[in-house]
């Protein structure tokens, strides 16, 4: 069972794996004096200094129409990550049209070139690659990830999903039906319920933000393929595009490739780009109540409308979401789950995007604990409004400031971190600048963030549950007004 | 099945099942080479180290050879209930410092627990080994020392919450604790989830709970992997160092797990609180890299790996009588379930009639397998797209890790890649037929239908 390897000295076989054991025991405590020291365990031991991160560079590059390449090479595994990113996604959806960048992206690979949806996916899956396509509120992207020795024959099949999509009608149809039971299934689960209420009822059904990304029931009944194919040909132009390359290339290999397969294709004309309107806050704390009868949990969200990704103070809200609610120790999850065991997990997140996007707490919490436990999400998002502790600052800013070279790790995650500086027009040197300003967050910063960006006195807070057990209970505890809300009024 | 500790945090890919990968390429299989050293400390703890400079980082990932199946009716859910008490602190960590000293140093950690194996691991910057050595030395050695009633019952309600969250709460959760129930005997080691029951968890007595952790978390019963941006002398000295005051404990006997096969169809229904009804078909299968394990993962990609593949192709896209199809070798220590889950579409007919119409393509399907072998295509397409899983597990350090010690484990050699990778570039078209006759019989299987509650007729 315990075969030996290679290069392994002391390691014993298991033909006489008692006896060894005995024996190597006895030698050890003999030797021990000598050989080894017995561990200091009175304090824990203090890391040296930090690594560095060595952030491989950007090597930026423009193909023939205009197209801007990112390069950056990652040798240590033969794969490669090829990304065209759009500019436009769900918030590029015009009125009454919601889930259309989203349903474009899905119907990109059902069909392009000369291949229909399944001879595509078969060309795909034989090389051991995979094409994703896809959209978020401000881009979508085609994303191929494939060993760098498939790379020749995929990139023509990328390609052509890239610059020629065939959207064939019977495929959408299929979608159709494959997203409207998707968004019938969001009936099953109080989670998915709590964030499509808190989204709703915090920006309204008129503002994109209010309705999933997706779109809705009706919105995606009434989806046309001309609407699709307008929306792709007005948004998927060189001009409104970048193209990112991550792994186990050259720029010199790689270029006259690129310059092959994407260099005929031309822009056609101005984008167009919907105004967001602005959201506004609610004037006073409002509570929505919404029923999921026999449920073992309550599904929570309690916030607001945040930040935008361009705020100037998102080191400062980085640092203060870590001890709020964005890490294991954080005061929501050290509260809510480690002191009172109310739930498996509690956290809180600015989610931000092009424009204000929401901020908000949230947990599972068991169904009896519900009003203890929104007393205790209270009384924590409030205490951020007091000087946070000096080690507990610190402790946050050494969590994100040291853990961030992770996010470099695989290709696509290096795809993902060069994704946000194109759609979000951040400078290269964000990656840099990290680390010295999440260091650089003092206790007044956090301070002066908690008083502006978490007043719940103005807080949105929507609980997914059986209001049977419930409601009464959290009227009584006058958190602040309370509603009860349909489903249809946050699924419509 | 898995059960983590949390939700947020690293997630790596520990499942064997859903990780293994084929290649007809030398030269995927040469960069499939991952040099490690091995030894074992005096008082038994087995420990690899790999190199790895491509980030400043380091996993270190250690697995405790003990799942829920050495666990007894009655006081079920204890390695798992371990996985959380392991991160409460030990005699020289006090309670909460075992995550905020990993946090001050720019590290996170998580653990999982299976049937199998329970892993703890962490991944720090390079500059934290000692820190993360410490820890991990610390509770191997000293946990006892602080283990209060009172730390059990926080960490119990915590779980009673995952519980709720993981399948109590979640749509067609109780459906995947029923499954082996219902196909492995009362005293099978695998008949009662990872997760335990509410009840026995609520009456595990502080005793059971020591007595449990001394059999089973001494170093012999353990392996420590470190996989990263180190130097293998030092680290290796930092390892005896921190390691060599915890005491060996007891041998752990072998499990002996007596042979289980069903002998006819079970058939169950259940109701939950969901919008459409859903099949599971599950049979006993080959345990892990026991012969037929790699072919069944041939045939569960036949079937529904890609938009081409053959469940997919005919249940969701041409008839589109479903939202979804999965079909799964769940590879396991002792023995393995193929499974195949299908979720219905919306329709008019009642939810038992469209369910009978899903079984009765299904098994029309893994007839044509069986009479049939598949093309080679078919059998080529889903062999590389096992490489490229392969491939992807390259690049993380804290997945290699875990599988350096998952392979070791599994067959005493932690550097198993290239030659998990060669089992399945061994499998031929037939053999993937012989497998789907052999281990998928229609009259030996379970048939569980989850149906929504106050939809179905006459119920």
């Amino acid at each position: 069972m315990m075969g030996l390897g290679s290069g392994v000295p002391g390691f014993r076989g298991s033909a006489v794996r008692r006896f060894g054991i005995a024996l190597s025991l006895v030698l050890a405590l003999a030797a021990a004096p000598a050989a080894q020291q017995a561990p200091d365990r009175s304090k824990p031991p203090v890391p040296g200094p930090a690594p560095l991160l060595r952030v491989p560079p950007i090597q930026k590059r423009t193909l023939s129409n205009g197209l801007p390449v990112w390069i950056v090479e990652m040798h240590e595994v033969p794969v490669v990550d090829v990304t065209l990113i759009v500019k436009s996604g769900a918030a590029a959806d015009p009125a009454g049209k919601y889930g259309l960048a989203n349903f474009t992206a899905a119907m990109l690979d059902e069909g392009a070139g000369t291949r229909n949806s399944l001879d595509l996916a078969d060309a795909i899956d034989f090389l051991g690659a995979s094409l994703t396509t896809g959209s978020s509120w401000d881009s979508s992207t085609v994303q191929l990830h494939t060993p760098v020795a498939k790379l020749d024959a995929a990139l023509p099949l990328w390609a052509d999903v890239v610059l020629r999509p065939t959207f064939p009608q019977n495929e959408l149809e299929r979608l159709r039906k494959e997203r409207l039971t998707t968004i019938l299934q969001t009936r099953d689960s109080a989670p998915a319920l709590a964030s499509t209420a808190f989204a709703r009822l915090v920006y309204g059904p008129r503002h994109r933000y209010g309705t999933p990304g997706m779109g809705n029931e009706v919105s995606n009944t009434e989806m046309q393929v001309s609407e699709l194919k307008d929306f792709y040909s007005s948004n998927y132009q060189p001009q409104n595009a970048y193209l990112l390359v991550v792994g186990d290339i050259t720029p010199a290999g790689l270029l006259p490739k690129l310059e092959q397969a994407l260099g005929s294709w031309k822009n056609a004309g101005p984008i167009a780009r919907p105004a967001l309107p602005a959201a506004t806050q609610h004037g006073a704390r409002q509570l929505y109540l919404v029923d999921k009868p026999g449920a073992a949990q309550s599904a929570i969200r309690l916030g607001w409308i945040g930040v935008a990704r361009s705020t100037s103070d998102y080191f400062v809200l980085d640092v203060m979401n870590t001890i709020l609610g964005g890490s294991f120790t954080s005061r929501l999850n050290q509260n809510l789950r480690e002191e009172h065991g109310y739930t498996y997990g509690a956290s809180s997140v600015f989610d931000m995007r092009g424009a204000p996007g929401p901020f908000f707490a949230s947990a599972n919490v068991q169904t009896d604990k519900t009003v203890e436990s929104l007393r205790e999400f209270f009384k924590e998002l409030d205490g951020m409004r007091q000087p946070v502790p000096g080690d507990e600052l610190r402790r946050a800013r050494n969590l994100e400031a040291l853990s961030f070279p992770g996010a470099f790790e695989t290709t696509s995650g290096m795809a993902g971190n060069l994704s946000e500086l194109a759609v979000y027009g951040l400078p290269e040197s964000f990656f840099s600048e990290y680390v010295p300003k999440i260091q650089a967050v003092t206790v007044a910063d956090v301070e002066r963030a908690a008083k502006q960006y978490l007043q719940t006195d103005k807080f949105a807070v929507v609980v997914v549950g059986d209001l049977s057990k419930i409601e009464k209970p959290i009227r009584d505890a006058n958190f602040g007004s309370v509603k009860v809300v349909t489903l249809d009024e946050i699924l419509k | 099945m898995s059960v983590r500790r949390l939700v947020i945090g690293v997630a790596v890919a520990a499942s064997l099942a859903i990780a293994p990968a084929s290649a007809r390429q030398a030269a995927t299989a040469s960069k499939l080479a991952v040099p490690y050293t091995m030894f074992k400390l005096p008082n038994g703890l087995t420990v690899i180290l790999h190199e790895d400079h491509s980030v400043p980082t380091v996993a270190v990932n250690v697995w405790y050879h003990v799942g829920s199946a050495r666990e007894k009716p009655g006081r079920t859910g204890f390695a798992h209930l371990f996985e959380h008490v392991l991160f409460e602190g030990s005699k020289h960590v006090k309670e909460g410092e075992f995550d905020t000293l990993l946090e001050a140093a720019g590290g996170s950690n998580n653990g999982s627990t299976t049937t199998d194996r329970t892993n703890y691991y962490e991944t720090v910057p390079s500059n934290a080994l000692d820190l993360a050595l410490f820890l991990e030395s610390d509770r191997m050695g000293y946990l006892l020392d602080v283990v209060t009633p009172k730390l059990v019952d926080g960490q119990r309600d915590v779980v009673k919450n995952e519980r709720r969250q993981s399948y109590e709460n979640a749509p067609y959760g109780m459906a995947n604790l029923r499954m082996t129930e219902l196909m492995y005997p009362k005293d099978h080691p695998y008949h009662w989830p990872v997760i335990g029951y509410m009840d026995d968890l609520t009456a595990a007595t502080h005793e059971d709970v020591t007595e449990f952790f001394k059999r089973y978390y001494a170093p012999g019963n353990a392996s420590l992997v470190i996989a990263g941006d180190f130097n293998t002398p030092e680290a290796r000295k930092k390892v005896e160092y921190w390691f060599s005051d915890v005491k060996a404990g007891a041998p752990v006997p072998p499990l002996t797990v007596p042979p289980v096969e069903l002998s006819g169809v079970i058939k169950e229904t259940l109701t939950d609180r969901v919008q459409l009804p859903r099949l599971y078909l599950s049979w006993l299968t080959p345990a892990l890299f026991a012969p037929g394990d790699g072919e069944l993962d041939l045939v569960a990609s036949v079937l529904t790996g890609g938009k081409n593949s053959r469940l997919y192709k005919r249940l969701v896209y041409d008839m589109q009588l479903a939202q979804n199809v999965s079909a799964n070798q769940g590879s396991a220590r002792y023995g393995s379930r193929f499974t195949i889950v299908v979720t219905a579409r919306p329709s008019e007919d009642p939810p038992e009639k469209i369910l009978e119409r899903i079984k009765t393509v299904v098994d029309e399907e893994i007839e044509k397998l069986k009479s049939a072998a598949p093309d080679a295509r078919e059998v080529d397409r889903a062999k590389n797209s096992f490489e490229s899983g392969f491939l992807g597990q390259m690049e993380v350090v804290a997945a290699k890790a875990d599988q350096l010690n998952a392979y070791y484990f599994a067959t005493g050699n932690p550097d198993y890649f290239a030659t998990d990778l060669a089992r399945y570039q061994k499998i031929g078209a037939a053999d993937v037929q012989a497998a789907a006759r052999r281990w998928l019989p229609a009259d030996k299987r379970l048939e569980l239908t989850v149906l929504p509650a106050g939809k179905g007729s006459g119920k």
